[in-house]
């Protein structure tokens, strides 16, 4: 029988004392997803954007195709990414399976849809409104994107928090593809589900809290980077 | 139909050849013909005005005539030719209710200069040059959206104007805007009217007709139902819904 103070006591000791094993863990789940978002976001915001902004044949069906994406099974995203890196699949020759770099690409494959649907919906709205302006200044393609990706900046920093939230959470397809081999591919969520189902609680909460004080923290930062840009246009 | 481009013998416009035209212009939408079969031309160096009853398809013909909406019949065409990149280049357009893009005022003005691949030491000249025009100057840094309607109108002509148009579309500019608002935004139309900018502006203000109007344009139900010089229509229109526009009476057709 365990007691949860006592359990919660020894989690808050082993963040304060902040080992070498802990730094690791959560250093590579840091690396792993701000590298999956950011790879995300440069394929999710243009394609976003351009779905947002543009009429053509299929939009309806990529519409319905990046919102079907956006609830993907990660167990089947690690599933297909773990056939494509083993050694008789297609990619095998790369030999990403079982290190960070395959764990990077599940993740990124789940986060995109994420991103580019959002950002899809976002941009229909702000081109709605600058439709008729942009026409009639004669602004091209390219320009138009950019300038509506410029012009909702901030909304799309919410864009980008909502692909982090789903990447930093993600357990089932990093898993799959990592292995979750200690010292090489262990992050946060592997290790807390790994280490309760050995009983060993107190660091599965240790790193439970640590991953929702990551959360916050970034989330904090955003807003604040959010608040002041916006102090700074007011002033 | 009768071509209406006879009703406007002014002798600016026996001399200059249209500016732009329209033949034989149509346009549908939802089942129903909000313009229909419209042939006019725009003359070089006039201020011409789009008047008539709310519903008359007056601002959908400006955006016929800009480029903005395809027509479903007939043409527009700019110095003879069909409306091309190069003649949209050539025309400018305010909104009724101005579209500022979420950046400074500045910027504003520099985006559309960098459409038009005006960039470095002379983007900057010309930017400068219009907020001065348009009294915003010390707004420069502001953010565009937190202006005041009236602010916000004069960027938006200030855009318009900076691309250096030949021909400047106008649609109700004035529309929600307070009396000093509206004698600033005239007078920046005027100056540019004064540098040989030709203006086609939609109003329902008569007063502001009269200040502003060379030609007037009279739309009733999508039809070109008056055509000619401002002063000439307003002291005798030829047609009962002219007249009872004029009037302040609904015009209910026999």
């Amino acid at each position: 029988m365990f007691s949860l103070t006592d359990i919660l006591g020894e989690a808050f000791g082993l963040i304060l004392t902040w080992d070498r094993n802990l730094s690791e863990i959560v250093m590579l789940s840091l690396r792993v997803t701000l590298s999956a978002v950011v790879i995300s976001c440069l394929i999710g915001l243009p394609l976003g954007a351009v779905v947002g902004a543009f009429r053509f044949p299929g939009r309806g069906l990529v519409t319905v195709l990046l919102n079907t994406l956006m609830g993907l099974p990660p167990v089947v995203v690690g599933l297909v990414v773990y056939l494509m890196l083993s050694a008789s699949g297609p990619l095998g020759v790369l030999q990403l399976l079982y290190t960070p770099g395959a764990m990077i690409i599940a993740q990124t494959i789940l986060v995109t849809p994420i991103v580019a649907a959002l950002t899809k919906q976002v941009v229909e709205d702000l081109h709605d409104e600058y439709a008729e302006q942009f026409a009639s200044l004669g602004v091209g393609a390219f320009d138009r994107i950019a300038a509506l990706l410029w012009d909702a900046r901030y909304s799309l920093l919410t864009v980008a928090l909502a692909g982090f939230g789903r990447a930093v959470a993600e357990v089932g397809a990093v898993l799959i593809v990592g292995g979750n081999i200690n010292h090489v591919t262990r992050v946060m969520t592997t290790t807390i589900a790994l280490e309760t189902s050995k009983g060993n609680l107190e660091l599965a909460l240790a790193l439970g809290l640590l991953l929702l004080s990551i959360a916050v923290i970034v989330n904090a930062a955003v807003m604040a980077l959010r608040a002041s840009a916006v102090r700074a246009a007011y002033a | 139909m009768r071509d209406m481009t006879l009703d406007m013998p002014t002798p600016d416009c026996a001399i200059a050849p249209a500016l732009l035209a329209c033949e034989g212009l149509s346009f549908e939408a939802g089942g129903k013909r909000l313009i229909d079969n419209l042939t006019l031309a725009i003359h070089p160096g006039r201020r011409t005005l789009i008047m008539g009853p709310n519903g008359a398809g007056k601002s959908v013909l400006l955006r016929l005539m800009h480029g903005l909406i395809t027509p479903t019949g007939g043409h527009v065409l700019w110095q003879g030719r069909p409306l091309d990149r190069a003649a949209r280049n050539a025309q400018a357009m305010v909104f009724q209710r101005p579209v500022m893009l979420r950046r400074s005022v500045l910027a504003n003005l520099k985006f559309a200069l960098t459409v038009r691949s005006i960039t470095g030491v002379a983007r900057a000249r010309q930017a400068t040059e219009a907020l001065e025009m348009a009294r915003l100057t010390d707004m420069a840094r502001r953010p565009a959206r937190v202006l005041s309607g009236g602010e916000q109108q004069r960027l938006a002509l200030a855009r318009a104007l900076v691309c250096q148009p030949r021909l400047l579309f106008l649609d109700e500019p004035t529309s929600s805007l307070d009396p000093a608002s509206t004698r600033a935004i005239e007078d920046l139309i005027n100056a540019a009217h004064a540098r040989g900018v030709s203006i086609v502006m939609v109003t329902h203000d008569l007063g502001q007709a009269r200040r502003m109007g060379d030609d007037v344009l009279f739309l009733q139900n999508g039809t070109l139902a008056e055509a000619g010089p401002l002063q000439d229509v307003l002291a005798a229109p030829k047609t009962a819904a002219t007249r009872a526009w004029l009037e302040g009476r609904l015009y209910t057709a026999l």
